[in-house]
């Protein structure tokens, strides 16, 4: 089992559950956060007081993945979260040792 | 019912009248209220209370962080109620009653707690033989005692304690509101300068002499500002440069806000500051229009007046702004609007359409390189620019009545009420003359306001403390000091 964090734009993120709906993915965890990459960000003026605002929105899309499916999602989630421009976001694959379902106790692949 | 009332008011009224007017046959009865400038009055009292709550408030709410937010609504609302009670328990006396040897200063001490107001007393107005009901003239002041200390809250907003902040209000309507307001606005009325020329006219020899210096006691018997000739029609020195430099004194006595210029104190909700600039522009009719008590032309000429500076105002901040920074503004396009009621306030009543238009466009840009490269250049923390709007705009304001008013500039020119008794006429207008009054009004508003100021705000910080301890200001004012706060998700 893999997981799968990705942060993408967040008016995106409505394309990407759809594609990996389609892959027959089930499930994921969602949170908007702000951050920075290579994205520089923009200055906010009110009256006199200017602020640089570096950290930007984005959404953080967590989602585990049997480990056969994880290319497909993978491409699935870089296909349909680009646009081209600077500040797409990233995609981060990391290992999962242990899964279970809190209602039924069914445990790792049968429990995604 | 009411109906069957008033007609036997009215009925009880009349036989009175016809007593005083045929035992002494000279005098005129003495007027009534008209019930259209009544109605009027008390709906301009109500707008006038509009602005500050919760127009004023939602103004600065918007504009302070999440955490300070209520703090704000609070500082307001209790200054309203805070002032209101101050204003009829000794207020009123103090600024419109005559304060004997002081009364160049000061009021006197006649109607604390209203004694012997009732339903039937009546208050001057600007028309001779005109009177409105004096509760109504009492209501419609109280609320301008009320929103000028409110004013003062942005300077200092976000780190000032609330057991400070009352205080401080008692003390300032007290000695800085009450006195100024008395200097500038304290008159004995069209009427009894009337009655006292027409007496001068009619005597002859030594009774002449004699009722030329009572002529003259009546025209001393006004305040101090009042009697160097400078005018302001709802306020420009009374509520807005006394408040603005209040303002000032305070964000520089108090010092700038824990991590000012470090962090980002953004505006927290643009959406309010817009709403409450709207209610503050809709409520300001009655400030204005409603300084004419009595429902007239020049109430009209007032509101129009109320209109056309606010709306230059606000595009030429917006302008300015878009050229200088790049990015037309919404809180730059509310806070000229703002600086444009500001500056015509004193003029609302003197100048003409027109003479209103160029007066907002000027305020709208000084008040944006105020708030923007002075205060950067001087690097105090005048949170939510007070003194960059109301003390710049009421001071560009107080001078530029002085020119306005000019009848060749489309003003109204200035009522003289002596030189033929019973009609106010134009009188002459000389421009120096004029400018010079309206600027010594603003030198000694701005001295008095802020030198009283600045010994209450030292006076208090021994006493009480001014500001909350860093914790706390930094956790924000609506928890430490209220235990609440204004946003539960």
């Amino acid at each position: 089992m893999k997981l799968i964090t990705a942060i993408i734009k967040p008016f995106k993120l409505e394309e990407v559950r759809s594609a990996l709906t389609e892959l027959g993915i089930q499930g994921m965890t969602v949170s908007e956060v702000k951050g920075y990459g290579r994205q520089k960000g923009h200055t906010e003026i009110y009256r006199g007081a200017e602020y640089a605002v570096s950290f930007l929105p984005k959404v953080k899309i967590e989602v585990v993945v049997a480990s056969q499916d994880t290319d497909k999602a993978i491409e699935a989630i870089s296909r349909t979260a680009r646009t081209g421009q600077i500040g797409d976001g990233k995609i981060f694959v990391s290992a999962i040792e242990h899964t279970v379902r809190i209602r039924t106790g069914e445990t790792d692949d049968s429990a995604l | 019912m009411s109906f069957g009332l008033s007609r036997r008011a009215s009925f009880a009224f009349a036989p009175a009248a016809v007593l005083l007017a045929s035992s002494v046959p000279a005098i005129a009865a003495a007027p009534v209220p008209n019930k259209g400038d009544t109605a009027w009055m008390l709906i301009s009292s109500a707008l006038v209370l509009l602005m500050t709550i919760p127009g004023l408030a939602l103004f600065y709410g918007g504009l302070v962080r999440t955490k300070n937010m209520l703090s704000v609504l609070m500082q307001v609302f209790a200054i309203v109620c805070l002032v209101s009670l101050i204003w009829v328990i000794y207020g009123y006396s103090l600024t419109f009653t005559t304060g004997g040897s002081f009364n160049a200063f000061i009021g006197g001490v006649d109607k604390v707690f209203l004694r012997g107001v009732n339903a039937e007393s009546v208050a001057a107005t600007f028309s001779n033989g005109v009177v409105i009901p004096e509760y109504a003239y009492i209501a419609f002041q109280m609320t301008f005692a009320c929103i000028t200390p409110a004013l003062i809250v942005g300077a200092f907003a976000e780190r000032m304690k609330f057991s400070a902040l009352l205080l401080f209000v008692t003390l300032w309507v007290t000695l800085v509101y009450f006195p100024i307001a008395h200097m500038v606005w304290y008159w004995a009325g069209p009427d009894a300068l009337a009655d006292a020329a027409k007496k001068v006219a009619a005597a002859t020899g030594d009774a002449k002499k004699q009722a030329e210096a009572a002529l003259e006691l009546v025209q001393g018997d006004a305040g101090y500002i009042f009697q160097w000739g400078a005018i302001d029609f709802a306020g420009g020195t009374v509520v807005h440069i006394n408040a603005g430099i209040a303002g000032l004194v305070g964000a520089l006595i108090l010092g700038k806000r824990v991590g000012y210029g470090r962090e980002s104190m953004a505006p927290h909700s643009l959406a309010m500051t817009m709403i409450g600039a709207s209610l503050l522009w809709v409520g300001w009719f009655g400030f204005n229009a409603g300084s004419n008590l009595e429902a007239n032309g020049t109430a009209a000429l007032a509101m129009i007046n109320s209109f056309v500076a606010t709306a230059a105002a606000a595009m030429a901040w917006m302008f300015a702004e878009w050229s200088a920074k790049g990015k037309p503004s919404l809180l730059g396009l509310v806070s000229g609007a703002i600086a444009g009621l500001v500056a015509v306030t004193p003029a609302s009543g003197f100048a003409g359409p027109m003479g209103s238009l160029v007066l907002g466009l000027v305020a709208g840009v000084a008040c944006f390189l105020a708030c923007t490269s002075i205060k950067n250049a001087f690097r105090y923390d005048d949170s939510l620019d007070v003194f960059g709007v109301h003390c710049i705009g009421g001071i560009i304001g107080a001078i530029a009545t002085g020119i306005l008013v000019n009848p060749k500039l489309g003003g109204t020119g200035i009522l003289d009420y002596v030189a033929k008794p019973g009609e106010a006429v134009v009188g002459e207008f000389v421009l120096a003359t004029q400018v010079i009054a309206q600027c010594k009004a603003v030198a000694l508003t701005l001295a008095w306001s802020g030198i009283v100021s600045a010994v209450l705000y030292k006076l208090i910080d021994i006493v009480v403390g001014l500001r909350p301890v860093e914790e706390k200001e930094r956790e924000g004012l609506d928890v430490t000091e209220h235990g609440e706060r204004a946003y539960n998700y």
